[in-house]
């Protein structure tokens, strides 16, 4: 499913500033063919350090963040490009997330509580869980809007 | 979009071979599943064995084609992968969805 180009758009190991040797850092377009690639990266650079179900975790939650991110903060902006820096500390892995997208409604993170299942088949919730698994699997979460650019940040915990 | 479907024992086996289900393929998805499920079957089970990786985008296309076989037809899930299932688990869809640990074994041979 990865368009031509995609990597193209992905510039890996571009130097971030204050970013320890061992940390991720790259700047793509915002597009779901390029977020599945750094994705894909930015997996490949911590899955020896963590567990099958961290891993998991890991890819699940930089999923959602970065499709909302294409979805809603460039729904009508058009292009733009995601900046995600990852660093290891001993408690896990400290994330960046930065885009020159719309703001969160309001300025504020969506409240993500978990949609009701208890409803007729015709009522259940088709959307609405990315930003309960957000805030379900990460700590430290936060979130501002610095002039044009939105700031994510957020820990994802490791046993190791 | 790698997907097959067989009928076996009036169930139509849907076997999803794409390693993801995920924001770039969730349309498509649907689309697929409502083309595949033309074809009568009180139960559709959808073998999601080779599925390592499913977000919110891909839960709720699930969701969806669970909605629109209604109130006719039913939506079984089988063979849900460790991080498939923790997203089940953690959005408490696993109470919505009858999951099997396996899909019925068919002939075909399944799509890699």
């Amino acid at each position: 499913m990865l368009c031509d180009g995609a990597s193209d758009r992905l510039r890996l190991g571009a130097a971030a500033p204050d970013l320890p040797p061992d940390g991720f850092h790259a700047v793509f377009a915002a597009d779901p063919s390029a977020v599945r690639v750094a994705l894909r990266a930015a997996l490949a650079r911590f899955v020896r350090q963590m567990s099958a179900d961290e891993a998991g975790t890991m890819e699940l939650v930089l999923a959602e963040v970065l499709n909302n991110i294409v979805e809603h903060a460039f729904a009508e902006a058009g292009p733009g490009q995601i900046e995600l820096t990852i660093s290891r500390d001993t408690l896990g892995l400290l994330c960046r997330v930065e885009d020159d997208g719309a703001p969160m409604p309001n300025g504020m993170l969506p409240a993500g509580r978990l949609p009701s299942n208890a409803v007729p088949v015709d009522d259940l919730p088709e959307g609405g869980f990315g930003w309960f698994l957000i805030r379900d699997l990460t700590r430290e979460l936060s979130y501002v809007r610095d002039g044009s650019r939105n700031l994510l940040m957020f820990r994802l915990p490791l046993a190791g | 979009m790698n997907i097959i479907a067989e009928a076996l024992d009036g169930a139509l086996v849907v076997r999803l071979g794409e390693e993801r289900l995920d924001a770039a393929i969730a349309i498509q998805f649907k689309d697929r599943m409502r083309e595949i499920t033309t074809q009568p079957a009180e139960r559709v089970v959808l073998d999601l064995s080779r599925v390592a990786f499913v977000d919110s985008s891909g839960l709720g296309a699930i969701v969806s084609v669970m909605k629109f076989l209604a109130p006719a037809r039913k939506l079984e899930l089988a063979g849900l992968t460790p991080t498939v299932d923790k997203v089940f688990r953690l959005t408490r869809m696993d109470s919505v969805f009858t999951i099997h640990p396996q899909a019925p074994a068919g002939q075909i041979p399944h799509a890699v």
